[in-house]
């Protein structure tokens, strides 16, 4: 059984939270005892109608302003997958834990109200959705009941995005749109009986018919050591395995492989999942392997086939980034970056560019990136980082940087 | 939604998770200096127990797990729990809610729905402080309670073990912060994104071994506000309340005090699984720590409940 991981996006009050409240009863998602609670706080906020948003916004905060703040978590499944919802806020101030939502996802969801149109969040949350690289963008025309459900409306609405979609998309994400009430359940599971002029799939349609590449299998090989087990028993007297999870691309035992950064090589022994032997593992996989020879290898080093001429060691590259802290970015001061389960130190040079997202252009002269900027910077890192290019195989080329004082994490950045 | 059946999703459990549960493991192992288990005695725990130790073998597990024992559990958890500790040979550390009692640190609560549920956040504070435990790993799901929904899978907690929903760290991709200042700790939630049949199925495949409460048994109940409690010295009965017999078994394993029973005549796993399946009635809808009031997780989570 596979996951699919989804994300919503869309500015404040597009209806996200409702949507997804929406999806899960429809699919028979929520058990009574839980509707029986959103049926009596609906009744204490004075609603003559189920809201469906207080499913997801659970904190007492959320829940006094009616707005999303943080991202809430959400499951259900089908016969053919599971799915797990993030549901994000949509408020600007709260677009660092939109990211942190987003950063999984392989399906977004981005609600625009039928009567507004295209906004500001739109354009972020596109740019935001092509960043991240994330395959499918669904944009959810929603609230048709208050515009009539008005076929005129909702291609107005497409015409409008049509520039700022050219503009923000890759290669091979596959755009869609759709008109749909989530106050009234037109378009999420079954067809919308009010927009008899709209042909396409619901939501959940669309959703289950979306294939994607489940694992990066084909991408080159990548294995972070997260852990080196050495048992010291009897048994396994001079066992050394290293544990991590296969980023990218697929492993065989008998593979000549070399360790990142030393650069020594040696084969691959065995491939081993709590004593069980295999004889390949991919990306996704959470493996022990152990080698023919004796290494030095600790963790934070890379396993890739010596064959790989092009496995990268990066000490001074270009990324975009996403700022995430209120404290700005400032260059020259010296973060810890976080690589997979890699931690080294970084400077940033320089700031190349920041993104202004509803114009699509960037500006050039740039000395600080604010909470929930995007841009493109230069940096060195202390220690070689063995990232690929973001675009080029996304598993392996994300990293956070972290204040080495407050310990947050404060940004994101995409290798260039 | 396209009908399915009940046994369309049987027996389904997406081997993926257990891949990104093992690789939380890890990181905790390296990350952290102190790190400890929670062990609850229930289904989530020892599917972490489990976990832990794929997540090392052929190594023992690297870190103990510490069992926060509120001296109303049901003898068949304390049990299960020494027992799965041998098999493992993983290092058990035990702290008593009643010394914290004794200590005048914590008051039992009274009334007729008193339980300690809510002290053992006293004991399990001082217990990290005793052994400066920097990260405890616990059972908790996002699907089981809607802030529980808001967690990190990485979860800061201050001085004091606090939770400040607002203030939490962005967590992007697999990567995991677990940097912390002195003094603050971090819960690891590695099933966060397993739902109650997840765990079911899982268990069920891995051929798991459970406390036996899970399964159908006869035992002396009393019906309190619809819901069936086991009888028991703890619970605070009222005149009308009189025990009788009832085929029931448990969906959740807490205090014997605050954890509902379920009339069941599931004897093994693949009917609690249809059970599960058809229920009306959400897994912490048996809870009664939780019905106190709307917000009440959220609530015990500032105060530094797991
Ligand atoms: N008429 C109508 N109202 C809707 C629809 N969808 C949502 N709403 C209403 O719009 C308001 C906001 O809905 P939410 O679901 O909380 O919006 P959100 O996008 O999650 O908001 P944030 O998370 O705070 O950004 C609520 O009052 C909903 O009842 C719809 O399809 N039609
Ligand atoms: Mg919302």
């Amino acid at each position: 059984m596979d996951i699919l991981r989804i994300a919503t996006a869309g500015s404040v009050d597009d209806g996200k939270s409702t949507l997804i409240g929406r999806l899960l009863y429809e699919t028979n998602s929520i058990t009574k005892d839980k509707i029986e609670a959103l049926e009596s706080a609906s009744k204490r906020k004075r609603l003559d109608f189920l809201d469906l948003s207080l499913l997801t916004d659970g904190l007492i905060a959320e829940r006094e302003q009616g707005i999303t703040i943080d991202v809430a978590h959400i499951y259900f499944s089908t016969p053919t997958r599971k799915y797990i919802i993030a549901d994000t806020p949509g408020h600007v101030e709260y677009t660092r834990n939109m990211v942190t939502g987003a950063s999984n996802a392989k399906v977004s969801l981005i609600l625009v109200d039928a009567r507004q149109g295209v906004v500001e969040q739109t354009a972020r949350h596109l740019s935001i959705a092509a960043l991240l690289r994330i395959p499918k963008v669904i944009i959810c025309v929603n609230k048709m009941d208050l515009v009539q459900y008005d076929e005129a409306k909702f291609e107005a609405i497409k015409e409008s995005l049509r520039s700022l979609v050219a503009q923000t998309t890759f290669v091979g994400q596959e755009i869609s749109f759709l008109p749909i009430s989530s106050l009234f359940g037109q378009n999420i599971t079954q067809a919308a009986d009010k927009m008899p002029w709209y042909q396409g799939n619901t939501l959940l349609g669309e959703l289950e018919a979306f294939e994607f590449a489940e694992s990066l299998a084909h991408a080159p090989a990548r294995f972070p050591v997260q852990w080196v087990i050495r048992p010291k028993t009897e048994e396994y007297h001079d066992y050394r395995g290293y544990a991590g999870k296969i980023s990218s691309g697929t492993f065989q035992v008998g593979d000549v492989i070399k360790a990142l950064p030393t650069g020594q090589e040696s084969t691959i022994a065995s491939i081993e999942k709590f004593g069980e032997q295999l004889e390949r593992a991919e990306a996704g996989d959470s493996v022990v392997i152990t080698l023919t020879t004796d290494v030095d290898i600790s963790r934070g080093n890379s396993l890739v086939l010596a064959s790989d001429t092009q496995a990268p060691q990066l000490k001074d590259f270009a990324a975009h980034i996403c700022w995430l802290d209120h404290q700005a970015l400032s260059p020259g001061k010296t973060y810890l970056l976080q690589h997979g389960v890699n931690l080294t130190k970084a400077k940033i040079s320089q700031i190349t560019e920041r993104l202004d997202v509803v114009a699509q252009t960037s500006s050039q002269d740039v000395d600080s990136m604010k909470l929930n900027e995007i841009g493109g910077i230069q940096l060195r890192t202390a220690q070689p980082i063995m990232a690929d290019v973001y675009a080029e195989n996304p598993s392996n080329g994300a990293f956070i940087l972290i204040d080495e004082f407050s310990n947050s994490t404060v940004g994101v950045g995409f290798v260039k | 939604m396209t009908n399915s059946t009940i046994k369309d999703k049987i027996g389904q459990f997406p081997r993926k998770l257990e891949d990104e549960s093992i690789y939380i493991m890890r990181e905790v192992a390296a990350q952290f200096e102190r790190p400890a288990l929670l062990f609850s005695g229930g289904k989530d725990s020892i599917t972490l127990v489990r976990l832990a130790q794929k997540a090392f073998f052929p190594g023992k597990i690297p870190f103990p797990l510490v069992h926060i024992d509120t001296g109303h559990n049901f003898p068949e958890t304390i049990e299960f729990r020494d027992w799965l500790a041998k098999e493992t040979g993983a290092e058990l550390i035990v702290r008593y809610v009643q010394d914290s009692i004794d200590q005048g640190k914590a008051k039992e609560e009274t009334g007729k729905y008193a339980s300690r549920n809510v002290l053992q956040t006293v004991t399990l504070l001082d217990t990290i402080e005793e052994f400066k435990f920097d990260a405890c790993i616990g059972g908790a799901r996002r699907d089981e309670e809607k802030a529980r929904a808001k967690e990190r899978i990485f979860s800061v907690r201050d001085d004091f073990g606090q939770w400040d929903a607002k203030r939490q760290r962005p967590e992007l991709f697999d990567m995991l912060n677990g940097r912390i200042a002195v003094g603050e700790n971090v819960r690891v939630f590695p099933i966060s994104n397993w739902t109650e049949l997840d765990v079911w199925n899982y268990i069920k495949e891995e051929k798991m071994e459970i406390p036996s409460i899970y399964f159908s048994h006869q035992r002396q109940v009393i019906e309190r506000d619809g819901m069936l409690w086991a009888d028991s010295e703890y619970l605070n009965k009222e005149a009308d309340e009189i025990p009788f017999e009832a085929t029931v078994r448990f969906r959740t394993v807490g205090d014997m005090t605050c954890t509902a029973a379920v009339e069941s005549d599931a004897v093994e796993i693949d009917i609690i699984i249809e059970e599960i399946l058809s229920a009306e009635i959400s897994e912490r809808g048996a809870r009664i720590d939780d019905k106190r009031s709307e917000a009440a997780m959220e609530k015990r989570k500032q105060q530094g409940y797991f």
